[in-house]
Parts: structure tokens; sequence; C-alpha cells
């Protein structure tokens, strides 16, 4: 991933961009080819590409390339289409602020503090993952206690094992991939617990990650105890009754030098927060029209930052969007404001964007609470009538379910706001 | 006798279900969605197969680990000794991605290729 004019960094862009992971990279090219001049994206590792970087299995792509890539793969393709657009992408920076008049302070070693004035911003941050401090195991602090990105970093970037025998905590898809990545390294992976009756990962990755080498999945199963001095000598796991307390009776001990984390991720905020955006508490994510603009003018937000996706081909699809109106704000031709809020009714956990507009198409992504064979998802005015429903096979909050908005949809609605739900059939 | 499989070849996670007769052979395939869900189900019956992917040493470049793939699928029993193989490679920087790093692995007639490119460092 070369660059053959690196850390060109001038005072003046149309649209910039906080990030350059697949979200940031792929509103690049959008703000591009919706007609912004000069497009920077800002990144503070050594690389563009994100998490991509890490993420060295396959699995990536098959909506938007139509071929399953690895994380590698996919990260050069945008990279290159970025570059190849004439996208302005600096590495080794970190972005302190951007005002209200998107006059971004960035920090690097190569570049000082810098002002660099912009007319539209975009944040593609990304996401960072939930600790094991952020679930609360009661116990030691011993080392040892690894969060399952990080431990993927180590093994695929650094060259590094975490330790020898592994336990994982969580089912999430990274703590799957990285059951499989130790096992073929040479690691004893000892076991997968989730405290939910069901995974929390891609079946894919439950078949081809952990019945592909035997490792065991213990589901409504929890660590409840860390032990051990200076490094973790074992934990005790034990099963969780339906309100998910853990029986401590029948509670057991597992050997262990290594405890992966990989219990989700929540949005990279810290920015969000310093610009007081408004925050979804449902998404830990900015509140976006369907535009993807934030509750600041002209600042607009995509990928992992707004909200957490299974696929990295939806980021795409988001910063595509994102990209695409962040050039046209900075040249001009900003879209009309949404006249239709979205309200997350029964079983929804949330919906982006939280706003849409009557005379376009659009695309809400969708979480549910819980899972449900056989459904309908819902769109209902406030008042009980239906204006919108769509047979579902199966839901559950690990698989983001995607509704399209078309006008015609809508016809004969002139309320102000739509209320998504899933209900049983 | 009919056995079930869950399809890996996307996110969807089709539940596959292939009844053969006593000689082995595949009588019908249910449960797919797509025409690669279907020849997923009849291979994974008869000689399952997975890609493989991995990081191979990495000289001369400021990253220390290339990562890498099985250009095609391998046999499953192979996975694990793949991997093996790949812990004697070694590859000096500069690297292209699709450079392949090992022919013909263990004989099996899939190279192994880089996934991303390094400049030297």
């Amino acid at each position: 991933m070369i660059s053959d004019r690196p850390h060109l960094l001038r005072s003046e862009y149309d649209v910039a961009i906080v990030g350059g992971g697949p979200a940031g990279l792929g509103a690049a090219v959008a703000a591009r080819e919706a007609g912004a001049q000069r497009v920077l994206v800002v990144d503070r590792d050594t690389e563009a590409g994100g998490v991509l970087l890490q993420c060295i299995h396959s699995g990536f792509g098959l909506h938007r390339f139509g071929e399953e890539l690895t994380g590698p793969e996919y990260a050069q393709r945008v990279l290159c289409e970025a570059l190849d657009d004439g996208v302005d992408v600096v590495t080794e920076a970190f972005v302190l602020d951007v005002a209200a008049d998107h006059a971004l302070t960035i920090a690097s070693p190569r570049h000082g503090v810098v002002t660099v004035q912009a007319r539209a911003t975009v944040l593609a941050m990304g996401a960072r993952e939930r600790t094991h401090s952020a679930i609360r195991i009661p116990g030691d602090r011993p080392a040892g206690v690894f969060t399952a990105g990080l431990a993927q970093r180590l093994v695929n970037i650094d060259g590094v094992l975490p330790g020898r025998r592994v336990a994982i905590l969580g089912s999430g898809d990274i703590g799957l991939i990285m059951a499989r990545r130790l096992t073929l390294e040479g690691v004893e992976v000892v076991g997968v617990f989730e405290l939910l009756p069901h995974p929390n990962g891609l079946s894919r990755n439950i078949v081809q990650c952990l019945h592909d080498f035997d490792i065991p999945l213990h589901l409504s199963t929890t660590v409840v105890g860390i032990h051990g001095r200076d490094r973790i000598q074992r934990v005790t796991v034990a099963p969780v009754d339906e309100t998910l307390q853990p029986l401590m009776q029948r509670a057991w001990e597992v050997p262990c030098d290594t405890l992966l984390v990989s219990v989700g991720l929540i949005p990279e905020n810290e920015l969000s927060q310093q610009l007081r955006l408004r925050i979804d508490p449902a998404t830990m994510g900015p509140v976006v029209a369907s535009t993807m603009e934030t509750s600041r003018d002209g600042l607009f937000a995509c990928g992992n930052v707004v909200h957490i996706h299974d696929l990295v081909d939806f980021v795409s699809a988001e910063a595509e969007l994102a990209g695409r109106h962040a050039g046209r704000y900075a040249t001009g031709q900003a879209t009309p404001a949404d006249n239709v809020r979205l309200l997350p009714g029964a079983n929804v956990g949330y919906c982006v964007p939280h706003t849409v507009s009557t005379d376009r198409d659009h695309v809400v992504y969708l979480r549910v609470r819980t899972m449900f064979d056989p459904c309908l998802l819902r769109l209902r005015t406030p008042d009980g009538t239906v204006v919108h429903e769509r047979k579902l096979r199966y839901v559950a909050p690990a698989e983001m379910v995607n509704l399209k908005l078309r006008p015609a949809l809508l016809q004969g609605f002139h309320g102000d706001s739509l209320i998504v739900e899933v209900v049983p059939r | 006798m009919t056995a079930s499989y869950l399809c890996i070849g996307c996110p969807l996670g089709c539940r596959l279900e292939v009844d053969d007769d006593p000689g082995g052979d595949i009588l019908e395939v249910r449960g797919f969605s797509c025409r690669k869900g279907k020849e997923f189900a009849a291979q994974e019956h008869v000689d399952p197969r997975r890609s493989v992917t991995t990081t191979v040493a990495l000289l001369g470049a400021d990253l220390c680990r290339l990562p890498v793939k099985t250009a095609a699928t391998v046999p499953k029993a192979l996975v694990r000794d793949v991997c093996r193989a790949l812990r004697a490679v070694r590859v000096i920087a500069p690297v292209q991605a699709g450079q392949v790093v090992l022919h013909d692995v263990l004989g099996t007639g899939v190279d192994v290729v880089a996934t991303r490119a390094v400049a030297a460092g």
C-alpha cells in the first residue's frame, strides 16, 4: 500500500476525512465523484487501511466486489481507488479538533500542529473494543488478559503470540476468528464461553473457526473469576440461568495462561463527544440524517463510528453515501433536510439513519434485541397505521437487518415520524 | 443417509442437507439458496476443503509478518500442516500482492500467495 506522493498536506480542502479505514477511504472516493476537488484523509496509523490490515482472514468483499477477499486485499483496493482519484492520504497524523467552520487542527510528527481549512468534514474513526473492565469480571488483575482484536494485532502484525493456553470470553466474530488463528499457530484454545444462549458471531465462523478444529463452544456460560498473581493461571466459569445470573454451585475451573475477551465494539467517540454532537445512547454513535450528516452542519459520519457493522461491505456502502453528501455540501449543493423521524419500536434496538426523506431511496440498518424465527418487519405510524410490512425468515441481534425504503412505500403517508418494529408472525 | 452442513460460502449461513445412497453417490442436495451453496454441500460431503490464511516471516521491511493465503482451497485435513510448512518460509521485501511465496504447498498443486504489497524498508 504505497502512495506516490505520501504526506502531501495542503492548507485548504473541500472535504476532510478523519480516519483512513474503509469508511474514510470510501467516503473520500465518493466525495471526489460528487465534485469535491481537494479531498484529505487523515489517519493516525503508519499506513491507511484501518483494522482490515490485521484481519488477514478472508470473507470480505462478497457484496462489494463479488469475490471473497482477505482484509489486506480489501484495504489495498479501497486505498488504491482513493489514491488513483487524487485523494491526499496523510498517515501518522491525528485530528485534535474540528472547529464549527471546518478548520481541522492536526498533529503529526512530520507536519507539527497545523490547521487545515475544509468546507465539510467526515468522521470515520471506526470503533474500539469493549474491554473486560467494561464487563466487570471479578477476581485478580494479572497479565494475560487481552481483547481479541489486540491479540489479533499482536499475532498478525507484530508476530507475537499472546500465550500458550487460551480461553476466550464472548463469541463475537473477532473471538471466533482468533480461536482459529491461534490454533493454527500451535496455541491450545481451551474453549469459547458465551453468556447468551446463542452465538454472537456468524454461523459460518462457528463452523470454520470452531467446529473445524474441535474447539468447544459453551453457550449460556460466562467467566466469573480471573486468578493469578503475575500472570493469569486459571479462570472460573459458570453456567447462567435465564436471567443471565451465574449458577455458582455448578462453576468449574479452566487452567489457562491467557484470556481473550471478545465482547463487542463501541464507536470511537472521543472526537464526536468533544464536538458535542448528539449521540444515540443505543448505537453510542452520533445521530445522523439520511445524508449521514450529524447534528452539526456539514459534519458527516460513516462506518463503525456511527454504529457497529457486521460487514465491511456495508461500511463501504454507508461511506459512499456520507462522502457523496459531504462532497455536495462542500460544493454548495447541499441536500434538503429530511422530513420523517424513524423511531425504534418493539424488539428494535436501534435504526440508522435516524431521519429519512419521503422523496428519495434509503437503506435503513437496524438491529433487533432478541432472536426470532419467522417474523414481520413493520413500519407504522405512532397511531398504529401500518405503512409497510416485510416477512423475514429469521433475525438475530448479531445480524444487522436492512430495510430498503422507497418513496413509493411512503405514498399516502403525511406524518412526521414512523416506528420501525419487528413482531412475531 | 442424510448429512447436514452449514454453508460457509457467505454470511447467510444456509443449513444444507445432502442425501446419498449406500455407495456414497449423492442423490439430492437441499437447503441452499445459491449455486455456490449447492456446490459447497456436494464438495463438503465427499472432500471438504478450506482456504488457509496465515502469515510468514518478512525480512527487509518495516513489517515483520507478511499475510498470505492459499490461492485455492486445500483438503481440510491438511490445513494445520500447510501452516506448519509455512513456518519455514522467509520472504524478502519488496513484495507484490499475489506474489507466490511457496509453490505447490505439500504437493496439493496449490500455491501460497502474498495478500498485500510491502515496500522495502
